[in-house]
């Protein structure tokens, strides 16, 4: 009874880790995809009073995706569609030139000002709207979302070491009795640890499992799939075997290390 | 006749100031039956404790079944150990275990068959008379039940040497004949050397033993 209970304070621990290392990050993924999204979305409008090599604009920054220059035809024809075709090239000759600037990924507020000054140093530029405030409050709160997530998981990795350090006191002396036991019969080491690394494989796997399909079932459900939808973004909550493979990974390293920790600081008593 | 256990000048101590046993010299032949008596606290556990290499001497030179037990590697005291059938004062089962899995620890120590530890650990469970609490749990028994189990472990893997703590303490006679029959029986048929530590020496015993007595941190042979 008691060795099964010492058995769920341990998956327990290790799910609670696995859950919070999940979690940040899905969140990271979902960022991301977002950043990918607005990306994608968004564009910085250049104003030149003369027409601009596109191919040397492009060079400016490699933040810079591409360039096009924006038809302006359609905009003019709506002001007056009394304007004939001479008039109408004549204005299109006056008129300042528009490129639209479309960015690798979505920019942090420093490298759109970096941006600029260097679209700047080109002397027919006159002017450059970056729409950074409608952009920047949704990229802050994104921001600040991410890192409330960061530090929530950090604070519970934490918590859950600490608990685990308390527990370990408690197997360490459910374990102590038979060990030393089987010591005196000359079992060697490896023998009377056995079962304890038994134990530990046998809790990360377990632990890490239930995590597992516990995100692969949150991603099946119709609930979140559309949540996801309704902000523009799909993201994976639990890839294939190399999310599982991590989880294994980390549930065993700390597993193993208990039981190591166990063995080691274990002393015959008679 | 040769010896399992020869002790010179042998001075044991839980600390570096308070020896408990102070300088014995002794020895036990191959296949003897041994008693060790002394009042309480007197120091017959803590002997005991050296003879498995729980307690290594602060002076004097300890060799048991030839292995040099002051200066002795762990993997040789573990091979020395898996000879040996110790009967703990407190007996020391593991609690997590059954009483057939508590029986079998030095077959499983040692390497054994399962079919073999099967036929084994049901032997000794007649022999004990616990055959009716088979797959009861330690802590499901009384203590005199416990020290039973305790004493069949120490004969299942058929010790060279049997070291044995009180093994009768918590036995009605009856129960307590029937240790002493074990141990005899071990003793003269597998010439397993018996070491026994007791208040009272049963005055039933056919077999010719040898009585230690422990008094002020010094052994005496008591004839
Ligand atoms: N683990 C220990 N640490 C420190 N001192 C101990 C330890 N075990 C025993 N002692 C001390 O050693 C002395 C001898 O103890 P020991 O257990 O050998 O006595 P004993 O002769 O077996 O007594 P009893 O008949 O009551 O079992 C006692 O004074 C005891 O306080
Ligand atoms: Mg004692």
């Amino acid at each position: 009874m008691r060795s099964i209970k010492n058995h769920l304070s341990l998956i327990l621990a290790l799910i609670s880790i696995l859950f919070a290392m999940q979690t940040y990050i899905v969140t990271k993924r979902s960022i991301d995809a977002y950043k990918q999204n607005l990306s994608s979305n968004y564009a910085i409008v250049v104003v030149s009073n003369r027409t601009l090599d596109i191919n040397k604009l492009k060079q400016t920054d490699k933040i810079i995706k591409d360039i096009q220059q924006i038809n302006v035809d359609k905009s003019i024809k709506k002001i007056d569609s009394t304007l004939d075709e001479k008039n109408i090239e004549f204005l299109k000759l006056t008129l300042p030139k528009f490129y639209k600037v479309i960015l690798k990924k979505y920019p942090l507020p420093s490298e759109i000002e970096k941006l600029k000054k260097k679209l700047f140093e080109n002397k027919s530029v006159t002017k450059i709207e970056d729409f950074k405030s409608s952009y920047e409050q949704t990229y802050k709160l994104l921001l600040l979302f991410y890192d409330v997530v960061s530090v929530f998981s950090f604070l519970i990795v934490v918590i859950t070491v600490l608990l685990i350090l308390k527990e370990l006191r408690i197997w360490q002396f459910s374990h102590k009795e038979r060990m030393n036991i089987m010591g005196l019969f000359g079992a060697p080491r490896w023998l009377s640890s056995a079962v304890l690394f038994r134990l530990a494989i046998v809790d990360a796997v377990l632990s890490s499992l239930l995590v597992y399909f516990s995100f692969l079932y949150i991603q099946g459900a119709d609930f979140i799939k559309e949540q996801f939808e309704s902000i523009g973004i799909s993201v994976t909550l639990v890839s294939g075997f190399e999310d599982f493979g991590v989880m294994l990974g980390v549930a065993l390293s700390i597993s193993l290390a208990l039981a190591v920790l166990i063995v080691i600081t274990h002393k015959e008593e008679v | 006749m040769d010896k399992v256990i020869v002790a010179e000048g042998v001075s044991l101590g839980y600390n570096n100031y308070e020896m408990i046993i102070n300088e014995a010299t002794f020895s036990i032949d191959n296949g003897s039956f041994v008693f060790i008596t002394g009042a309480s606290g007197s120091g017959k556990s803590t002997l005991l404790k050296s003879f498995f290499g729980a307690l290594k001497p602060k002076k004097g030179s300890l060799i048991v079944g030839g292995v040099e037990l002051n200066s002795v590697s762990s993997s040789k005291l573990n091979l020395l150990r898996k000879h040996l059938g110790i009967v703990f004062q407190d007996y020391k089962l593991v609690n997590e275990w059954n009483i057939e899995k508590n029986i079998a620890l030095p077959l499983l120590i040692n390497g054994y068959e399962k079919s073999v530890i099967e036929k084994q650990v049901e032997s000794l469970l007649k022999h004990v008379r616990l055959k009716h609490q088979s797959g009861k749990f330690p802590l499901e028994l009384s203590g005199g039940e416990q020290q039973r189990v305790a004493m069949a472990r120490a004969l299942a893997h058929n010790p060279i040497m049997i070291l044995a703590d009180e093994p009768t303490g918590n036995l009605d006679d009856y129960s307590s004949q029937l240790i002493w029959n074990l141990l005899e029986g071990a003793n003269e048929q597998l010439e397993t050397t018996v070491v026994v530590v007791t208040h009272r020496i049963p005055q039933t015993l056919k077999v010719d033993y040898k009585h230690f007595h422990i008094e002020k941190g010094s052994i005496y042979e008591v004839n």
